[in-house]
């Protein structure tokens, strides 16, 4: 009973809270296969590693992370680099410290730079700004099992280009199959083969636009493997719980509700 | 405390006669747990503790945000990230917190609702009503200062709309808000007060709380045939009542295990899903979402404020005969506040005799129909402002004021109630069968 009521209440709320974000000219999201959907998905250290190399020879010449500490690269449940090789990424960057008042190369207690291009938006929390899945019917409930699709749809971007242009008051538009509106600001920044994966891992657009946005998921919600976890084992305590509460509430009755006669 | 005959605390020991001359805490305890309670309830009953853990859970994680937040408009997003990447399981309290609000909103309409089917607002329970509805206000006041506070876009504009409201009021409309917002617009000086104001009024929720209980305490819970325990005597209301103590509490807590189990799947495996992704883009005052939508406990009122365009004929009226001072954007605030006055109004409002919605044949479809309405006005809340969405809204709205204000007080002239029975003991020995034993002398081993 309580859980029909609790199920009830959940699903019609969830009817109105998405159906909200379902509103508006959305564009077409494919639904890419990531490792980390569902309940018991994981992030592939592997895919994190490659779009940590799209990011860093592509999006970074504009966009920046700078949410994102340099030292979580070598976390586990994350891309899991090597210590001297995170301090190595790290180098790369000028950093502006405030107490030596001059710039000095880059720590792993360092942020990832922010955005180079003052127009491109940081990327930090890209994957959880942007909601690719909706349904069934608005009610935003297959989120439980493909995430709120951020990653699907920042890859649905990466790959939505036509190679259509237009020009709108000095500035050059391109058309794009995922982006709402269907015109875009930013041209197409991944053609395929633009990255050489050390791992020999095929590098066509559709593998590397996969890739990075599974590491933009990562950067964007870099404790959901810590947090799986621990839904988990919640979840399951409490159904324990549940059980032997459901026991001991029914023996406790017994006395005062006596015996049915029909 | 209670006007039902029950035995109260005894102090035994030197220790404790000591104490109680001094401070009858224990005994204030004790009456309170083992207080007679309808040996009937149903399991809608449990939303009580259920929205009392939620307060606590809400104090417990929001002290330790608070440690970790900056409520300053260049830090508060960043602070929010840092809680959320460096601070020890800060992911999990955060998700905690905002998820924790909706399982409280989820909570409240289900204790509103089961009040209203039952009549637990009815005579002598008004003012129990009352607090309740406060309660439901400050609530209200605080989730929605708590979720300016994280700066994102939602949080921004969400902010900017609903203090725009104030500024609908005539003549003191503009001056009210700046002075709620500290300035002109959305800014440092309102996020600083949010957030002072975030912390206080759980506090108060806290205090409300108190006295809410303390209100039903003196006059007994209702039930669900809304048919009083007998206070004849200690005997005859031991018949009608359990002690609250085993036998509520292990109800309750078990329920609270099983809620808690769906609630924890949402936090472990969906934590977003209640949230709006532009809350994730720091709030920037120059660029104005697509859509600016309330969370979802506040769409029923949200839609009952858009309801009122200056195209209806009640809102013509209204303008035309106050000369023009109520404006639709007015008449819209002040429907939407009248919704919720309408409802704490519902004592005085409902004529029936009869104080359960059981044993009232015409009430209950009326009822349901309300329900459905709820969460009507909850889906149309979300639409774009635009037909059909409009027009729907419109005769949502209408039947809300409907209920309140037409049928509940016709209802109890025109309808022929069904009889109720004559004790809670005669309702429970008809669902349970006889020969239960009297739990307030012998509590189950």
């Amino acid at each position: 009973m309580i859980k029909k009521l609790t199920f009830s209440a959940l699903s019609a709320l969830a009817i109105s809270a998405s159906g909200a974000l379902a509103a508006g000219g959305e564009g077409h999201i494919e639904d890419f296969d990531f490792s980390f959907e569902g309940p018991f998905g994981t992030y592939d250290q592997n895919q994190l590693q490659r779009g940590l190399k799209v990011y860093t020879e592509v999006c970074s010449a504009c966009h920046g992370l700078k949410f994102v500490p340099l030292r979580t690269l070598a976390d586990e449940g994350g891309p899991h680099l090597p210590e001297d090789q995170v301090r190595a990424y790290a180098e790369q960057f000028d950093v502006y410290d405030p107490e030596i008042d001059d710039f000095r190369s880059g720590t792993p207690t360092d942020f990832f730079p922010s955005s180079a291009l003052e127009n491109a938006p940081d990327l930090s929390l890209m994957a959880k700004a942007r909601a690719g899945f909706h349904g069934p019917m608005g009610t935003g409930i297959n989120q439980l099992v493909k995430g709120i699709g951020g990653a699907e749809y920042i890859a649905s971007l990466l790959t939505g280009y036509t190679g259509e242009e237009k020009e709108e008051y000095g500035s050059i538009f391109y058309e794009n199959t995922a982006f709402p509106g269907g015109w875009i600001a930013m041209s197409q920044p991944l053609y395929g083969e633009d990255v050489e994966f050390d791992d020999g891992h095929d590098n066509s657009l559709h593998n590397e636009a996969e890739d990075v946005a599974a590491f933009l998921m990562w950067a964007a919600e870099p404790k959901m493997m810590a947090r799986q976890r621990a839904g988990f084992v919640g979840v399951t305590f409490l159904i324990v719980l549940s059980v032997l509460l459901y026991l001991t509430n029914k023996r406790l009755w017994a006395g005062v509700k006596g015996k049915k006669n029909d | 405390m209670s006007g039902i005959p029950h035995d109260h605390y005894e102090p035994k020991t030197g220790g404790e006669k000591w104490l109680h001359k001094r401070l009858p805490v224990v005994g204030l305890l004790y009456d309170t747990l083992m207080i007679p309670t309808p040996k009937n309830l149903n399991w809608m009953w449990i939303w009580g503790i259920i929205l009392t853990f939620c307060l606590g859970l809400q104090i417990v994680t929001g002290i330790i945000l608070a440690m970790h937040y900056t409520p300053h408009v260049d830090l508060a997003f960043a602070s929010v990230e840092h809680i959320m990447r460096n601070v020890n399981g800060g992911h999990m309290i955060r998700y905690f917190h905002a998820n924790g609000a909706s399982l409280f909103f989820i909570a409240v309409y289900a204790h509103i609702f089961r009040g209203l089917y039952y009549g637990s607002y009815k005579a002598p329970r008004e003012v129990t009503w009352i607090i309740g509805m406060l309660i439901y206000l400050c609530m209200m006041g605080t989730a929605f200062m708590g979720y300016v506070l994280p700066w994102g876009q939602m949080s921004f504009w969400g902010a900017t709309v609903i203090t725009g409201l104030f500024g609908a009021i005539p003549f003191i409309g503009e001056s009210l808000q700046t002075w709620l917002l500290g300035g002109p617009a959305v800014d440092n000086a309102t996020l600083n007060r949010f957030f002072s104001l975030h912390y206080l009024l759980p506090f108060v929720i806290a205090g409300l709380v108190a006295v809410h209980i303390w209100a039903f305490h003196t006059t007994g819970n209702n039930n669900p045939t809304g048919v009083e325990v007998r206070r004849t005597s200690k005997a005859d209301a031991a018949k009608d009542t359990v002690p609250f103590w085993p036998y509520y509490v292990i109800k309750d807590v078990f329920a609270l295990a099983v809620i808690l189990a769906v609630f924890m799947a949402i936090v472990g495996f969906m934590p977003n899903y209640l949230g709006h992704p532009d809350n994730y883009i720091e709030a920037n005052p120059l660029a104005t979402p697509a859509h600016i939508v309330p969370e979802w406990y506040f769409l029923p009122f949200y839609a009952i404020l858009r309801a009122f365009t200056a195209d209806v004929w009640v809102v013509q009226f209204a303008s035309w005969i106050t000369g023009g001072i109520i404006d639709a954007k007015f008449f819209g605030v002040l429907a939407m506040f009248g919704a919720i006055i309408a409802m704490a109004l519902a004592p005085w409002l409902d004529t029936s005799s009869v104080r359960s919605g059981r044993y009232r044949p015409m009430f209950k479809w009326w009822f349901v129909l309300l329900v459905i309405d709820f969460f009507a006005l909850m889906w149309l809340g979300a639409m774009p402002a635009e037909e059909p969405f409009a027009s729907f809204s419109l005769i949502a709205s209408a039947y809300w004021f409907g209920y309140f204000f037409v049928i509940l007080p016709l209802l109890g002239v025109i309808e022929k109630p069904l009889a109720t029975p004559a004790t809670i003991e005669d309702d429970f020995n008809a669902h349970y069968g006889k020969g239960g034993t009297d739990a307030s002398s012998t509590p189950a081993e």
